[in-house]
C-alpha cells in the first residue's frame, strides 16, 4: 500500500465518523468537548454556523452521525450488558441550545450594506432559511415566499409541538431574519415564469415535498370524511384547525410521519391508536428511537399487513381490512411481500391517518419555463452545485432529490448559497471550496494533553422524559426534558475525541514497539508492506471493516511500514504518550466546511 | 511515567483462552518505566506467552531484584504472586520458594546489574542447582536508574552516551548460564516478539533451569550511535540461529515443514520444540558446540539469538534432592514428625 497522504483533508475527516456522516459536516467532537467544559454558547455557535438550527435539530434530527459513531463499535459488551451504543450526539446538541447565554444573538452576524443583488427563495423551510442566512451576510437582498403565515416550513407545520416547541422555532428563525436584508412574503408562488420575470438575480426553490401519498383501496372515497393524509392532518393540528380525533385510530405507514401522527392522535383523544405497516418492523423507515417513543405511549405497531379495503356503512367508517403477508427474498436479494394465505385481518376504527410517503409536486413551474424534470418528476440538477437547467435557478432540501430531512436541507442550503454567490461574482459554479482545516498538537507537557483522553466506560445516558400521563394530557407539553448539565457532562465524556488524530512521523520512529504494546485496541502493527487485502490479514488484531482506512506510515529504518487500523482507535493517545521520540503525536484536526461567506476568491 | 490507566475497552475480536482469560487479563499496572523502554516489550511478550499457555495467574510467582528490570513484574500478570527481593538476592529467594512449593510456575526477572554485578554469585548457583524456573535478564548494558553508567554486560569498546568507551571486558550471561549448568538457554531481542514469545513459552514449560538473555535497549541512556545495545545495532547485528515453535505435548502437530528445514527436540515431558533452520546447521542439544558458537559470535561482534542450548531431559533441584512428591509447604506435622515409634525403628536399624 502507498503511504497515507494525510495532507488530504478527507483522510482525517473520514476518521471523525460522526462529522463525515453528517450531511452538513458539523464538527461534532469539538462542540461536545465545549459542552463538557460548560461552554454552551461556543458549542451553540459551532453548530449554528454549520447546521443553522441547533435547537431544532437537537430535538428532531435524523442523526446520521449516531449510527456512524465509533463508540458503538468499541464498547465492551460485558460492561454495557450486550448493547453497544453511540454517543447521544443529537441530544447533546440540544444541551448547547438549552444552556447557551441569553445574549447569544449578539454573536450573530449582521447584514452589511446591500450589494444590489436580489435572491428569491421559494418556501420558508430549512433549506431556504439556510440560503438566506449564508447570503444575507454577504449583502444580498433575500425575499422568502411561503404559503403559511410564519417561516419554518414543515419544521413548523408537521413536527408536533410536543417534540419541538414553537418557541424554539421562533427563536432560531429569528436569528436568521435578525441578520437583516431578509424579507418574508406570506404569499403562495403560482408561477415560476412570473417569479423569474420579477428580475431576481437568482432563485432558490426549497418548497419541500408537499404532497402526501394517497391510499388507493376500495372504500377510500366513500369514507373520506374520516381518512386523512398524515402531513396535511399534522399541519392542520399544528395551526389549531383540528383539535380532536376518534377514539380508535389506525395510522398507516412506517416512517417518522406515521410516528408523529400516532402520538398526536393519542393526545387528541385517541385511546386505541395503532400503527399498521406493510413491511416488517425492522425495515420500517422510522428512526428506532421514534418507534420506541410511540410504543412507550401504548401504541402497538402491527407489521406485514397490506391495506385492502376500507369498510364503511354508507360513508360512516367501520374499520379496515388487511391482507397478511410475509417477506420473501429473490436471488438478487430483493424483498417481495407475498400473501401468507391466512384469512384477512380486520381492525375497527373511527379515523384513519395515511402516512405512507411524500411526493414532490411542482405544479407552479411551467413546462416551458426551461427547467427540466426527470421521469420521477424531480428537477434535473447538478448534484454538487444544485443548479438546474436554468442557470440561475437552484433547488435544495426535499425539493431537490425527494424527501430527506432537516440536516440535508441545511447542507443543500449551504451548497446552493455557494453556487449562487459564485454565479453572481462570475466564478465557476462547479469549482467547490475546500474545507478549512486547522491542525494543532494537543501535547501540553511530557504527559499532559489538552483534551480528556481517558475513555470512560459509562453506558449511554437516557434523556429524562416527562411522565406519560402528564405528557399525553397536553399536546403542547414537550415530552423530552433534555439532559441537565450534569448528565450532559457525563454523556459528553463518552465521546472518544476522534478529531484528535494519531499522526505518525516515520523518520522519528525507532521501532521500539512501545505503541504496539500499550495500544488497548491492538490497532498498531509494524510489518512488511503489502496489498491492502493481504495486510488486513497480517495485523496484530483483525481489521475486517473495509470501510475504515488503514493508516500506512513509512520511512522506517527497517524498511517495514507502520499500519494502524483506524476502525477501533480510541484516540486515547497512549501511543503518543509512550512514544519516546515523538514519532506519534496527537493533533486536533478542526475541520469546517467553507460556506458562501468564504467560498469566493473575488468578492 | 504515564498517568492514565490503559482503558478497559479492548478490540472487539479479543478471545478467551482455555483458562477463560483474554490476553488483556494477563496485564499488570501501567508501566512507570521510560517511554520506549525495551523492558515493556518483554513484559508484553510475557503477557502473550502466559495467555497462549492458558496459565492460571494465581499459579505464577514472579520474583525480581532491584533495578529497572526488577520493577517490570508489576507490569505483567497482575493477579499472580510477586516478591521484589534485595539487590542481587532474587536467586536465593526463588530457590527457597521453589523448595517450599514446587507446584508454582517460577519466573525470575532481573537485569544486567542485578544478575551480572551484585548478584553474579547467586546467579551462578541457581543455575547449577537446576531450580525449575524461567530466569529472564532484561539486558541493556547500563545502569538506567543511576543515569547510565556501564554495567558488567556492556561490550568492551561500546561508547557511552557521554562519549566514553568501555574499557572492561563484558560478562556474557548466555555463556555463564550454559557453563553453570542451565538446561535451557536462549537469547532474544525485545524488538522481536515473533522470536521472543515462543522462547518464553518453551522456557516456562521447561522442567529445569531455563535462562533467557533478552537484549532490551535503554532508550534514555543506551540507544545512541556507538552503543552495542541500541535498537539499531541489535537489528543490524542480530544473527538468529533458529526460529522456535513450541508445541505442548497434548497438542497435535499440524504444521508442515519441508524435510531438512526443521530440527525437532522432543523433551522428556512430551513437549516438542520445533526449530526452523534459518541458515547454518545448528544443533542446540550439543552443549559444547553451543558454547563454541556463542563464543564465535562474541568474537565476530554478532548478537547470536534463538534457542542456543537445551537439554531435553533436565533434572531439577527437587529430583536431585529426592524430595517427596507433595510440595513441602503442604506437609503436616504428622508427615514431618512421625513419632517415637518411627524414631525407635530408625534407631533400631542403626544398632
Amino acid at each position: 500500500m502507498k503511504p497515507t497522504d494525510i495532507t488530504n483533508p478527507d483522510y482525517f475527516h473520514k476518521v471523525v465518523d460522526c462529522q463525515w456522516a453528517c450531511p452538513a459536516h458539523t464538527p461534532v467532537p469539538e462542540y461536545i468537548r465545549l459542552i463538557a467544559h460548560g461552554r454552551y454558547s461556543d458549542a451553540y455557535m459551532i453548530n449554528w454556523k454549520s447546521n443553522v438550527f441547533p435547537g431544532i435539530l437537537g430535538r428532531t434530527c435524523d442523526r446520521p452521525c449516531e449510527p456512524a459513531c465509533r463508540r458503538s463499535r468499541v464498547e465492551d459488551e460485558t460492561l454495557v450488558k450486550g448493547k453497544k451504543e453511540p454517543v447521544a450526539i443529537c441530544r447533546l446538541k440540544r444541551v448547547a441550545a438549552d444552556y447557551k447565554d441569553d445574549a447569544i444573538a449578539e454573536h450573530m452576524p449582521k447584514a452589511p450594506a446591500k450589494n444590489g443583488k436580489r435572491i428569491a427563495c421559494v418556501g420558508g423551510g430549512p433549506a431556504s432559511l439556510t440560503v438566506a442566512r449564508d447570503l444575507a451576510v454577504l449583502g444580498y437582498e433575500i425575499v422568502i415566499y411561503d404559503q403559511d403565515p410564519k417561516l419554518g416550513g414543515f419544521i413548523r407545520t408537521q413536527i408536533p409541538h410536543f417534540r419541538l416547541p414553537e418557541s424554539v422555532i421562533d427563536e432560531e428563525v429569528g436569528y436568521i431574519t435578525g441578520i437583516g436584508n431578509i424579507e418574508f412574503r406570506h404569499q403562495k408562488v403560482d408561477s415560476m415564469k412570473t417569479l423569474l420575470a420579477e428580475g431576481y438575480d437568482a432563485v432558490f426553490v426549497g418548497c419541500g415535498a408537499p404532497r402526501g401519498r394517497e391510499l388507493d383501496v376500495p372504500g377510500r372515497q366513500e369514507a373520506a370524511a374520516n381518512i386523512h393524509i398524515g402531513i396535511d392532518w399534522l399541519s392542520s393540528v399544528s395551526f389549531g384547525h383540528t383539535t380532536s380525533v376518534g377514539k380508535r385510530v389506525i395510522v398507516l405507514g412506517g416512517g417518522n410521519t406515521a410516528m408523529d401522527c400516532c402520538r398526536t392522535a393519542r393526545r387528541l383523544g385517541g385511546q386505541d391508536v395503532k400503527v399498521i405497516v406493510r413491511s416488517g418492523f425492522e425495515e420500517m423507515k422510522a428512526s428506532p428511537w421514534e418507534k420506541e417513543d410511540a410504543m412507550g405511549e401504548d401504541i402497538p405497531i402491527l407489521n406485514f399487513l397490506v391495506p385492502k379495503e376500507v369498510k364503511h356503512d354508507k360513508g360512516k367508517i367501520k374499520g379496515m381490512v388487511f391482507e397478511k403477508v410475509k417477506a420473501e427474498y429473490d436471488a438478487k436479494g430483493r424483498r417481495n411481500l407475498v400473501p401468507t394465505g391466512e384469512p384477512d385481518a380486520f381492525y375497527e376504527c373511527d379515523d384513519v391517518l395515511v402516512a405512507i410517503g411524500q411526493e414532490n409536486a411542482f405544479p407552479w413551474i411551467e413546462k416551458d419555463a426551461g427547467i427540466e424534470f426527470d421521469k420521477w418528476g424531480l428537477p434535473k440538477l447538478d448534484e454538487a452545485t444544485l443548479q438546474s437547467t436554468v442557470k440561475k435557478v437552484f433547488f435544495g432540501g426535499d425539493a431537490a432529490f425527494g424527501p430527506k430531512n432537516i440536516i440535508w436541507a441545511a447542507a443543500h442550503g449551504h451548497d446552493a448559497a455557494i453556487s449562487i454567490h459564485k454565479l453572481l461574482t462570475g466564478e465557476k459554479v462547479e469549482e467547490r471550496p475546500a474545507p478549512g482545516v486547522n491542525i494543532v498538537s494537543q501535547k501540553m507537557g511530557i504527559h499532559e494533553w489538552s483534551y480528556d483522553n481517558a475513555p470512560t466506560i459509562d453506558h449511554r445516558f437516557k434523556v429524562p422524559h416527562r411522565a406519560k400521563q402528564e405528557a399525553l394530557k397536553d399536546i403542547m407539553a414537550e415530552v423530552e426534558l433534555g439532559f441537565d448539565p450534569e448528565l450532559a457532562f457525563q454523556e459528553a465524556q463518552r465521546c472518544l475525541n476522534c478529531d484528535v488524530q494519531t499522526v505518525f512521523t516515520g523518520k522519528l520512529c525507532i521501532e521500539c514497539d512501545a505503541c504496539v504494546d500499550i495500544c488497548p485496541m491492538d490497532c498498531i502493527t509494524f510489518t512488511e508492506n503489502g496489498e491492502e487485502k493481504d495486510l488486513r490479514t497480517r495485523l496484530n488484531a483483525p481489521a475486517p471493516n473495509p470501510t475504515q482506512d488503514l493508516y500506512i506510515g513509512n520511512d522506517l529504518k527497517t524498511g517495514r511500514v507502520m499500519v494502524k487500523d483506524e476502525d477501533v482507535c480510541l484516540h486515547c493517545g497512549l501511543c503518543a504518550e509512550r512514544c519516546p521520540t515523538g514519532a506519534w503525536d496527537m493533533r486536533k484536526y478542526y475541520m469546517e466546511m467553507t460556506h458562501a461567506e468564504h467560498a469566493c476568491r473575488q468578492q | 511515567m504515564t498517568f492514565i490507566a490503559k482503558p478497559r475497552l479492548h478490540h472487539p475480536s479479543l478471545v478467551k483462552n482455555k483458562a477463560g482469560f483474554t490476553r488483556r487479563d494477563y496485564e499488570g499496572a501501567v508501566s512507570t518505566l521510560c517511554a520506549g523502554c525495551g523492558h515493556d516489550s518483554i513484559s508484553a511478550a510475557i503477557i502473550q506467552a502466559c495467555y497462549e499457555l492458558d496459565i492460571l495467574p494465581h499459579q505464577v510467582a514472579k520474583l525480581s531484584g532491584i533495578g529497572c528490570s526488577s520493577k517490570a513484574p508489576t507490569y505483567f500478570v497482575g493477579a499472580s504472586h510477586g516478591f521484589n527481593t534485595v539487590h542481587g538476592r532474587m536467586p536465593s529467594v526463588m530457590t527457597g520458594a521453589n523448595l517450599a512449593n514446587k507446584n508454582l510456575i517460577y519466573m525470575g526477572v532481573s537485569g544486567d546489574g542485578d544478575s551480572a554485578s551484585i548478584g553474579l554469585g547467586q546467579f551462578a548457583h541457581i543455575m547449577r542447582r537446576g531450580v525449575n524456573m524461567t530466569y529472564i535478564v532484561m539486558n541493556n548494558g547500563v545502569y538506567g536508574l543511576t543515569k547510565g553508567q556501564f554495567s558488567a554486560t556492556a561490550d568492551k569498546g561500546s561508547i557511552s552516551k557521554k562519549g566514553v568507551a568501555n574499557a572492561d571486558a563484558s560478562i556474557d550471561m548466555v555463556s555463564m548460564a550454559i557453563l553453570m549448568g542451565a538446561t535451557f538457554v536462549g537469547r532474544s531481542f525485545s524488538g522481536d516478539k515473533h522470536q521472543l514469545v515462543p522462547l518464553i513459552k518453551a522456557a516456562m514449560a521447561h522442567k529445569g533451569a531455563a535462562f533467557l538473555d533478552v537484549i532490551s535497549p535503554c532508550v534514555a541512556f543506551n540507544n545512541h550511535a556507538g552503543s552495542t545495545k541500541s535498537y539499531e545495532y541489535v537489528r543490524e547485528h542480530n544473527e538468529a540461529l533458529n526460529r522456535l515453535d513450541f508445541i505442548e505435548g497434548r497438542e497435535e502437530i499440524t504444521a508442515d515443514y519441508a524435510p531438512g528445514t526443521a530440527t525437532t527436540v522432543r523433551q522428556h515431558d512430551g513437549s516438542i520444540l520445533r526449530l526452523r533452520k534459518l541458515g547454518e546447521e545448528y544443533d542446540p542439544s550439543d552443549k559444547i558446540a553451543a558454547m563454541k558458537r556463542v563464543q564465535e559470535g562474541l568474537a565476530s561482534g554478532e548478537v547470536v539469538t534463538g534457542l542456543l542450548y537445551v537439554d531435553p531431559s533436565p533434572v531439577d533441584l527437587h529430583a536431585n534432592l529426592n524430595t517427596v512428591d507433595a510440595p513441602l509447604n503442604t506437609l503436616q506435622t504428622g508427615d514431618l514428625c512421625p513419632g517415637p515409634q518411627a524414631l525407635e525403628r530408625i534407631n533400631a536399624s542403626l544398632r
